[in-house]
């Protein structure tokens, strides 16, 4: 239980909008759910990583938002052109955050909060406050398109996660970075490079950040960093907490990460398809995450 | 010699370490004294004060809370929805559009504090979830967001958000006599003892026989509280519960505590860098604000660039 909690309540919530959700069951309704949850997978598994390191990205939504208001500058050279200098200010956003955390020495919470303050502020003095409608078919085909029936969308967030699963299990950076997260000192000692991990997952959280941005700014079809990964550092962090990374670093649970992306998703949509309002719905989203969170904790 | 020398190095890096934050803080407001006439006027400087002490009595509650090692994301939260009791309880007279608010959100930093304490979750996480139960609260009680209560205009109530003392509004007094008490609580009984050693060394606080739960529970249940003070004079200010207020509040909260000098590992700070904190970042909105070809946005980034700055130089002079 402790370690599965996440699978049987995702298990339970499918089981019982089969049950008594009317349409649920449906191949259109999935896709929608999917397509929904794919940017908060993307950032949620950078999280994943860098809460395995023993830190938090804060920044991610900020991110999202300079990705965002990048786009429109470089749309005009192409959205190949547009789409790289977004992931590059992704990169350099979460290079500068591990920097801060790796070399300065400042608590990942209070170094990436200068971002995600001072971020958004930059994003929109980028687009000078003004939500710009994008025009260029191959941009926008990358979050409303299919590949064989499945969204273009998903199938990146699928790839990255299996990505990310991958580079946690089967390299010695993942080795690495779960070592740095569950004693740092130790890694140290032990010779790690502890810098160049910490700077390098800072860094793919960043650009993991930037793809949800430019994703999501696909599918609406227009760059709006006002609006635009607005607090979802909160629901990453609660995504990666109730898929059972715990916080105080020395474990990625990948899997998990996606599966408590889906919950949430699920938890969303099983309220709005009930009908319960919206303040219903956050109530009752707290209450997962504490029952989450206490099922996971580690016995002292 | 050697000695004496390095003694006064030392000595010259604490006081830029502890008192970085006034320093900045009296240049900015020389500087903006000087380039801005309209800054040193009396209605700016009051209004400066006046917006300052909101954020202040929520600082209040962060400092302590950040002190004994913790932080409470759901303050942001919990204030709108004190502004929302009280405009809702206001209807039913000044005691209730005073105390509703603050039994309330006293009783959801009691939750908070009560899990932390009894359960090892972390307040991280248990915050966050009261950010989304408060919020959630404040739409079942506001019609879904769509019902804005308004404060009658002459009532008692909202002369305790906008009356004024020598053009001082009245919240400025009480965030100050707050602050004058949270910096005796914290620094001359033995509660603020218990504060300090729970951040400190917990595992040393428990052998000296601190009461760690205790001192959590009573930290968190202070924070809602001031939380939703600070949201009920909100109110009585705007005469009404603005339902969309507070979102991203706490993170400002925790910025101008960190401004402040206050370690986020706990164990160390003061109510004094934390009012410093809160002046600090109201003077940079205040000038931004003055600067009327720069816009707004302009403020998150000099705020941002700001803490940076702060937390780097705070690390760096450690070393």
């Amino acid at each position: 239980m402790q370690d599965n909690g996440v699978y049987v309540a995702v298990g339970v919530l499918l089981l019982f909008n089969a049950l008594f959700t009317a349409n649920f069951l449906t191949l259109g309704n999935f896709t929608t759910q999917l397509v929904q949850a794919a940017p908060v997978l993307i950032v949620a598994l950078g999280m994943a990583l860098v809460i395995g390191t023993e830190g938090v990205d804060l920044s991610v939504g900020a991110v999202m938002a300079l990705a965002a208001a990048i786009i429109p500058l470089y749309l005009g050279a192409g959205p190949l052109v547009a789409i790289t200098m977004a992931l590059a200010v992704g990169l350099l956003a979460g290079a500068f955050n591990g920097f801060l955390v790796a070399k300065v020495g400042i608590q990942p919470i209070v170094a990436t909060l200068a971002l995600l303050v001072g971020g958004r502020g930059l994003a929109l003095v980028i687009a000078d406050g003004q939500l710009v409608q994008l025009h260029d078919q191959a941009f926008l085909e990358l979050g409303t398109g299919e590949v064989a029936g499945a969204p273009i969308s998903v199938l990146i967030a699928g790839v990255l996660a299996l990505a990310v699963a991958a580079l946690t299990n089967r390299t010695t950076f993942g080795r690495q970075l779960v070592a740095v997260g569950g004693n740092r000192k130790a890694a140290t000692l032990a010779g790690l490079p502890v810098n160049r991990v910490l700077i390098g997952v800072y860094a793919i959280t960043g650009v993991l950040a930037a793809v949800a941005g430019v994703l999501a700014t696909s599918r609406l079809g227009a760059s709006d960093p006002a609006d635009m990964g607005l607090l979802m550092e909160l629901s990453a962090i609660t995504a990666v907490v109730v898929g059972g990374t715990p916080l105080t670093g020395g474990k990625v649970r990948v899997l998990g990460t996606v599966f408590g992306v889906v919950l949430m998703q699920l938890v969303r949509a099983t309220l709005i398809k009930h009908n319960l309002p919206d303040s219903i719905a956050q109530m009752i989203q707290a209450a997962i995450i504490i029952a989450a969170v206490y099922v996971a904790r580690e016995r002292r | 010699m050697t000695m004496t020398t390095t003694r006064t190095a030392a000595a010259r890096t604490k006081v830029l370490q502890r008192q970085g934050a006034a320093v900045a803080l009296v240049l900015m407001v020389a500087v903006s004294w000087l380039v801005f006439p309209r800054f040193g006027s009396p209605d700016n400087l009051r209004d400066l004060a006046l917006q300052g002490s909101f954020l202040a009595v929520i600082a209040l509650g962060m400092t302590f809370v950040i002190i004994t090692g913790g932080i409470d994301l759901s303050v942001g939260s919990v204030y709108a929805l004190g502004g929302v009791l009280a405009a809702w309880g206001s209807q039913h007279g000044f005691l209730v559009a005073l105390l509703l608010p603050l039994v309330v959100c006293g009783l959801i930093g009691l939750v908070n504090g009560l899990l932390i304490a009894r359960t090892s979750m972390a307040p991280f996480i248990v915050t966050l979830a009261s950010l989304l139960f408060a919020r959630g609260l404040l739409l079942v009680i506001t019609d879904e967001g769509a019902n804005t209560y308004q404060i009658a205009a002459d009532s008692a109530f909202v002369e305790l958000g906008r009356g004024t003392v020598f053009g001082f509004g009245y919240p400025i007094f009480i965030a100050a006599v707050l602050c004058v008490l949270g910096g005796v609580v914290l620094n001359r009984t033995s509660f603020g003892q218990n504060v300090f050693a729970t951040g400190g060394a917990e595992q040393s606080a428990v052998l000296m026989g601190v009461p760690l739960a205790k001192t959590k529970i009573i930290v968190y249940t202070a924070s809602g509280t001031l939380a939703g003070l600070a949201g009920a004079l909100t109110a009585a200010y705007l005469q009404s519960g603005v339902t969309v207020i507070g979102v991203g509040l706490e993170l400002d909260a925790i910025a101008v505590v960190v401004i402040g000098g206050t370690l986020l590992t706990g164990g160390m700070g003061t109510v004094l860098g934390t009012v410093i904190g809160v002046a600090l970042i109201k003077v940079i909105q205040n000038v931004i604000n003055q600067i009327g070809t720069l816009d707004s946005n302009y403020q998150s980034v000099v705020s941002g660039v700001f803490l940076l700055v702060v937390v780097v130089l705070q690390r760096v002079l450690r070393r």
